[in-house]
């Protein structure tokens, strides 16, 4: 008893010492916890505000107002009125000669190239669509608001500062002399950028619109529903309800688990090599490259409705069975439509999942520079992501915002099907 | 547009064909349902998969076999001095016939010319033939599917062995897609073995895939030794790792054994939106504004940064990979049973020593599981690595300089215009079986590990 009542004290303020180390330790270990999690989720901040800060400003485009004096004789000269004659008139000339008019004192030829650098080449093709539509407007002069091209639109938005060396930026003094004189007259204003949402690509920055892109990843979407849910709805079916417990099903379970987890460029090989180079399909189509994203989100959309089927619960079956219903009325009357929402929230996350694929599609050659809009699941068309990966790759400033603006687009597209998803679920979810 | 016009016909008459079987069921009855042995609606299934299918199947055996029935017809059709050309010449001509075909322009040549009009007239009378064909399929199995009609036929019982054949058929897509897989990874990859030693390709060590055009040309030796792109892989995938573990399971911890129920229902779908994001947006975040800052970090340093270095790819890689850490471990920690947790809080440990030295432990496996399947993510995650990794094949580890990766070089090697059966095109196939295999076996173990661990404790 003696000898231990002095130890006491000294055991007790080692323990004390102990367990304020080891509560030191915890509130550390708690804290590397917080951080990680703090730093992924800055990490997805710092994304979403790099994306947004960049693309923001590509939804609002620089016009220029020009006075076109449409003489008759330059555009029509028999005065016909004939369509092939007034699209072939010269209408790129008719844009220098009014710009050349509103500054008279442009005599050289590099002021008048700096000149005519301020409004974008697309202006003439508007000019031709106004006249084609109007072919009245001939004769008069009619003030047309065009596109500016992408160092004047760059510098309005205040992404080329005049303030910098004038060597360093894309546009010269004498420009942004022109510039600020055509805006004090009123002449210069940006507004909704119309062209971004209903053209397709194009190398001028200020002419490139995602409407091809999206329309090409409209008909993958539509060939890859049309083939990957009722393929996958079957499959689930037929693995829950109907497949004998043996080898073979487990080798097709093992193979749809491995399939999930598979590179999605490998299934760009396959579609090259068997659809492309054994089957003969067209290149850059839709079509196929639906196909190759189908089988990519088959797995996701078959585990999805096997576990939508595994959810409805046996008393239903059981029901169903009990009144003389044969095993496939008991599937497709009963428990089918009760697993119907759970198998269509997987197929919107497998969807969501292949309209962001990009890798595949790249395969399949579905990169290619594509002006025209796709009309069908056979027209040679890109997808938005190829599109973003596009313009990616382009120097031009201009096209940093457009990429960041596609980007957007495209967040949006997915953010809202994952939404639906989850409306869906909330929806339907049922407790047994 | 001819295409559909038939199937709207065949639809139509499959629609047909299902109220003339129930039709005439009820009819052999005298309209008492109760005499047939099915319900009238089955007789009416019945026919109509008569109809249907017999046509089905000429639509699928002649869309399958037009293409080289017309290659067959219109190589045929040309002079013998053309037909006698080499088999390579004769593919080339036959894609000019095509590609004149689709532009709608008469070449020049007229022997070319008059091949061009008798494949326009072939494609155009196909659908002809293929419109009658179908019809006469249609009729005989509707005529058959209609005689068989009688009260005692089980036409329910053949029906829903037809359906079932369907669902079979549909379960074995996921096979055959593998089966897909690696024929023709395989294939394409024997030919280039052909080519390339496999001990060359597999231990090489200088990358150059690009064939000379002249002679003298620099930088152009066509070398396949594929080990600096597969030590860049290993390099990327590695950085990727040491950003996704720690970060990815210690958030994972967190939210599982700290974060209070409303704080976690609300982190979780948060850090999951990581894992949506699609992998050319996370691209271009890294060529756009990771890979400045390493460089701009480097540079302030004193270090010399390549500007398109491992270390910003990796990463971002790295964050992508976060999500599919975390989700894995959270499900394996929440997977231990609660009894070890109260039994060493009763044994007075804290919470950290409880989860550092008894559910870390317990749900390893799941853990390691799951960080494997994010090794397998990182070997194959293409987009991210084209846009901000380099082309140039480095053998190096240090992070800060530029080296490329396997999906990199399979995406280089086959975007552009090539003949697809030189040396460059196949690589790309022997690169993308070696990634396959890679990540199979990664999967297989993965998955195989983390089966077992949950049948461990449930």
């Amino acid at each position: 008893m003696s000898d231990t009542a002095p130890a006491r004290p000294a055991a007790a303020e080692a323990v004390a010492r102990s367990l304020r180390r080891r509560y030191a330790a915890e509130q550390r270990f708690r804290l590397y916890g917080m951080v990680a999690v703090g730093l992924a989720l800055a990490m997805l901040l710092v994304l979403f505000a790099t994306i947004v800060a960049n693309g923001w400003s590509a939804f609002r485009q620089t016009y220029i107002q020009l006075e076109l004096a449409l003489v008759d004789a330059d555009i029509d000269p028999d005065g016909a009125r004939d369509t092939t004659v007034l699209s072939r008139a010269d209408y790129e000339g008719l844009v220098k000669a009014t710009l050349r008019g509103m500054f008279p004192d442009v005599t050289k030829r590099r002021e008048k190239r700096e000149l005519y650098d301020l409004v974008s080449s697309g202006a003439a093709f508007d000019l031709r669509d106004a006249v084609l539509a109007d072919p009245s407007l001939i004769g008069t002069t009619v003030r047309l608001w065009v596109p500016a091209s992408d160092d004047l639109d760059m510098y309005m938005k205040g992404y080329i500062s005049a303030d910098s060396p004038e060597d360093e930026r894309r546009i010269s003094d004498r420009q942004i002399a022109r510039i600020e004189a055509l805006r004090a007259q009123g002449r210069i204003e940006t507004g909704f950028n119309v062209g971004f949402f209903v053209s397709g690509d194009s190398r001028e920055p200020e002419l490139a619109g995602i409407a091809g892109a999206l329309l090409g990843s409209l008909w993958t979407m539509l060939v890859v529903l049309v083939l990957s849910f009722p393929l996958g709805v079957m499959a689930a079916i037929y693995l829950e309800e109907f497949a004998p417990r043996n080898r073979w099903t487990d080798i097709i379970e093992v193979n749809i688990n491995n399939l999930a987890a598979v590179p999605s460029i490998v299934f760009g090989l396959l579609g090259l090599a068997v659809f492309l180079n054994f089957f003969g399909l067209p290149r850059s189509a839709p079509m196929v490259g639906g196909m190759v994203l189908a089988l990519m989100t088959l797995p996701t959309v078959i585990i999805a409705g096997r576990a939508a089927l595994q959810a409805v619960p046996p008393s239903i079956r059981e029901a169903a069975l009990g009144l003389g219903a044969s095993r496939m009325q008991m599937v497709g009357g009963h428990v089918l439509p009760l697993a119907m929402p759970g198998m269509l929230t997987g197929a919107i996350i497998g969807m969501a999942r292949a309209l962001g694929e990009t890798a595949p599609l790249l395969m399949i050659g579905m990169v290619a520079f594509i002006v025209d809009l796709p009309k069908g699941p056979l027209d040679p068309a890109t997808a938005l992501p190829v599109q973003i990966f596009l313009w990616a790759d382009s120097p031009e400033r201009a096209f940093v915002e457009r990429t960041s603006a596609a980007t957007i687009v495209l967040l949006m597209f997915l953010i809202c099907m994952n939404l639906g998803a989850v409306l869906l679920r909330r929806k339907f979810e049922k407790r047994w | 547009m001819q295409t559909l016009i038939l199937t709207i016909v065949l639809l139509a008459l499959t629609a047909a064909g299902f109220r003339l079987g129930r039709g005439r069921a009820l009819a052999l009855v005298g309209g008492r349902p109760k005499d047939l042995s099915a319900l009238p609606r089955y007789y009416g299934v019945y026919v109509a998969l008569w109809v249907f299918v017999p046509a089905a199947v000429v639509f699928a055996v002649w869309f399958a076999l037009e293409p080289a029935a017309l290659h067959f017809l219109v190589i045929g059709g040309l002079p013998p001095e053309l037909q006698a050309l080499p088999q390579a010449e004769l593919g080339l001509l036959y894609s000019d016939i095509r590609n004149a075909v689709a532009l709608g322009v008469t070449p020049d040549d007229p022997a070319i010319a008059s091949a061009v009009a008798h494949y326009r007239s072939l494609s155009a009378s196909a659908p002809l033939g293929l419109g009658a064909l179908a019809l006469a399929a249609t009729l005989a199995g509707g005529g058959i599917g209609l005689k068989l009609v009688r009260p005692q036929l089980r036409a329910r019982r053949s029906v829903e062995s037809v359906v079932r054949m369907l669902l079979l058929a549909s379960s074995t897509i996921a096979v055959f897609t593998t089966i897909g897989i690696v024929l023709s990874l395989l294939f394409e990859a024997l030919r280039f073995f052909r080519l390339v030693p496999v001990t060359e390709f597999l231990f090489g060590h200088e990358w150059s895939p690009q064939t000379a055009i002249r002679a003298d040309q620099v930088g152009s030796s066509g070398a396949f030794g594929a080990g600096p792109v597969f030590a860049g892989t290993a390099l990327i995938s590695v950085i990727a790792m040491t950003v996704a573990a720690p970060v990815g399971l210690l958030s994972a911890i967190y939210m599982a054994e700290y974060a209070p129920k409303p704080v976690r229902a609300v982190l979780k779908p948060l850090l999951e939106i990581l894992a949506g994001i699609p992998t050319v947006v996370y691209g271009f975040f890294a060529a756009l504004t990771v890979a400045p800052f390493v460089r701009n970090l480097g540079g302030g340093l004193g270090l010399d940064v390549a500007s398109e270095s491992a270390l910003a790819a990796g990463a971002v890689m790295g964050i992508m990979i976060i999500p599919f850490v975390s989700s894995l471990s959270d499900d394996a920690i929440a997977a231990v049973p609660n009894s070890l947790r109260e039994g060493a809080y009763g044994l007075g440990a804290t919470r950290s020593e409880t989860i550092r030295q008894v559910i870390l432990p317990a749900a390893l496996p799941g853990i390691v599981g799951g960080l494997l399947l994010g090794v397998s993510r990182a070997i194959g995650e293409t987009m991210i690595v084209v846009m901000a990794a380099g082309l140039a094949a480095n053998l190096t580890a240090n992070p800060f300089e530029a080296v490329t990766t396997v999906t990199v070089q399979i995406v280089t090697l086959l975007t552009g215009d090539q003949e697809f059966d030189s040396a460059k095109t196949l690589a790309a196939f022997a690169l993308g079986l070696m990634l396959f295999l890679v990540t199979l076996v990664l999967n297989v173990i993965a998955l195989y590990v983390v089966r077992r661990y949950r049948e461990h404790y449930e």
